[in-house]
């Protein structure tokens, strides 16, 4: 299996109640079959951006390829960095144009720490995430966040390419 | 369970003994057959066990178990029945000590297994070879499905009777049973014998599971679930499996240990991005909050008398040990090597503390004294995290993640440093909690 396709496997398990969403990552993940490569930063970095159409606008899976639901830490650090600040930026515009949903931030970890240590560590990162969309407009109070510490690694290599995808904080949208 | 002791005080042809028999003649008998276990890399010490006299298949059963628990131990060295000359047909008496010193066994063991009703005796002495004494001479009674238990408590007498320590052999471990891809683990407590053996699992379900400890008494688990998608610490109870949430925090809790006198559990709680430690009084169901800082301070564990408390923080910079009174006053930092510590631990004997210990891209297991001083790495690789400690104090239980192995095992390692151990377990497991010695 593919690191790519562990990243597809993630998403189904997360929007495994919306059928659209796992027809989405079953699509993902045949389409990164093979791929050798480190996980791509976001599923629009996978080059399917072009290819998104078929994201209805507003949709969970709209959000995930298009807006990008998921940003990346250095080791030990909860600083939001420019890059995150970025699809931050994306994320917060795309939420105020679709304020309907539910939001859940996941705050992990990767595997170079002790367990006790990462849950709070991913519980620092979801936060350092929901403060950083507050102060783009997006209410606190309607953000819930949790920590897997680095219980839910996507990439599973014992090296820095896994353990860097696996520092992140996901932004997860519930039900309308 | 029932298991009954009682000591064989007038071995039968014990001639010669001068009345001092059993346990009771021990003392000149400790002189000569006797480990320091302090010594480090200690020489093994050749022992015959004899397979006890039952007349089926239990008796050398019992005996391999016996043999299994002090051969891993490090410190004895099991002889090969096939060496033994002397056969031996009546374990009360007295043996011929010249077949044995011949082929070098310092210690001897005899035994028989008797079924009295529905019951299952056990009597069992050590001999001193080369003194030509008996020194000790136990019996049990137990049910015969708790065979494996007796053998343990068998070899527990026999580390005893010759380090002087304390054994840890019948003991058991709770630890997370981890199956499935990396990327989707499945988790589940479980609990078995020391040496791995009548292994059960406690949960089955898809919620991650972590850390579980015992209570001193053994008859509960605390640990933590993300059941629900809320991640909370539990209690479980061993006996009846009934499960309860522990206290009603508006955060994340996590991390939890049981207090030494079982009344009250420790852990971590986490609000906003800041993880602070709180106690539970699980009586009043009162909580208290012991640090109050901006940083992560969990793994608390009490020293054994209690009025002490050893966690983790990062309140410096990065994750150091701090040891506190119990009521949270007097914080103060004691490990100030390089890298970063944590999960501290506090040994049953209260003298040293376990810690795993990050440092130059290796993770390693080590302790210092609760001052701080005396730092020493047992051991080091890729990931070592974790640690637990035997009843003793004398053996460290924690697991290990070797680079590219798809999962952890856990190991145990003596207190010097040597006898490295894995433990086998069907599964990958991590998060070991070690008993204390079994009533």
């Amino acid at each position: 299996m593919s690191r790519t396709e562990t990243q597809a496997f993630g998403h189904m398990q997360k929007f495994v109640r919306n059928p659209v969403v796992v027809a989405f990552a079953l699509t993902l993940a045949l389409a990164s079959c093979g791929s050798k490569k480190n996980m791509p930063n976001s599923a629009g970095d996978l080059g399917l951006n072009g290819g998104a159409g078929a994201a209805t606008p507003g949709s969970a899976q709209d959000f995930t390829v298009n807006v990008g639901d998921r940003i990346f830490f250095d080791t030990d650090s909860t600083s939001i960095r420019a890059d995150a600040q970025q699809t931050l930026a994306r994320q917060a515009q795309w939420l105020k144009q679709y304020p309907n949903y539910s939001i859940t931030v996941e705050g992990h970890a990767d595997e170079r720490g002790t367990r006790e240590y990462n849950l709070a560590l991913g519980a620092r990162r979801a936060a350092a995430t929901r403060d950083y969309l507050s102060s783009l407009g997006i209410p606190a109070s309607s953000i819930r966040t949790i920590s897997y510490g680095k219980e839910r690694p996507v990439a599973v290599c014992d090296d820095i390419s896994c353990w860097s995808q696996n520092r992140r904080a996901v932004t997860v949208l519930g039900g309308r | 369970m029932m298991l009954r002791r009682s000591f064989l005080r007038a071995p039968i042809a014990m001639a010669g003994a001068a009345g001092l028999a059993g346990i009771m003649s021990a003392r000149d008998a400790e002189a000569r057959v006797e480990i320091n276990i302090n010594k480090g890399n200690v020489e093994p010490m050749p022992i015959a066990i004899t397979d006890f006299i039952s007349g089926d298949a239990l008796g050398p059963q019992i005996t391999d178990v016996i043999a299994a628990d002090l051969k891993r131990s490090g410190l004895f060295a099991p002889v090969a029945k096939t060496a033994f000359i002397e056969k031996v047909s009546n374990p009360d008496q007295t043996p011929r000590f010249e077949d044995w010193k011949v082929i070098n066994a310092q210690a001897l063991v005899t035994g028989r297994l008797v079924k009295e009703g529905g019951r299952l005796r056990a009597d069992f002495r050590l001999w001193d070879t080369f003194s030509g004494q008996q020194m000790t001479g136990q019996q049990f009674y137990t049910q015969p499905q708790n065979w494996r238990r007796v053998a343990h408590i068998i070899a527990d007498a026999i580390y005893k009777q010759i380090t002087g320590e304390d054994g840890y052999f019948d003991t058991r471990v709770v630890f997370v049973s981890e199956s499935g891809p990396k990327n989707a683990r499945k988790r589940q407590l479980a609990i078995m014998d020391q040496d791995g053996f009548n292994l059960r699992l406690l949960t089955n379900s898809n919620d991650i599971v972590l850390t579980p400890r015992f209570s001193p008494n053994q008859q509960e688990i605390t640990y933590m679930s993300f059941e629900g998608g809320q991640p909370r610490v539990y209690l479980l109870q061993l006996e009846t499996g009934r499960r309860e949430v522990v206290g009603n925090f508006p955060g994340m809790t996590f991390s939890p240990r049981f207090s030494p006198d079982g009344q009250r559990v420790i852990m971590s709680l986490q609000q906003d991005g800041n993880s602070n430690i709180y106690t539970m009084d699980l009586r009043s169901r009162t909580t208290t909050r012991l640090t109050s800082t901006a940083a992560i301070d969990t793994s608390p564990c009490y020293s054994p008398d209690g009025r002490r408390v050893v966690f983790e923080s990062d309140r410096g910079g990065r994750q150091q040990l701090y040891v506190m009174n119990s009521d949270g006053s007097g914080q103060n930092r004691i490990s100030f090597g390089d890298g970063s510590y944590s999960t501290p631990v506090w040994s049953p004997r209260g003298d040293l503390i376990a810690f795993t210990k990050q440092s130059g891209g290796r993770f390693s297991i080590g302790v210092m004294k609760p001052d701080g001083s005396g730092e020493r790495i047992l051991t080091s690789g890729f990931h070592n995290e974790g640690p637990t400690w035997a009843p003793n104090g004398r053996v460290v239980m924690f697991f290990r993640d070797n680079a590219g192995s798809g999962g952890s095992q856990l190991y145990s390692i003596d207190l010097t440093g040597y006898n490295e151990l894995r433990i086998p377990t069907p599964t990958f497991a991590s998060d070991p909690a070690w008993s204390p010695l079994l009533e």
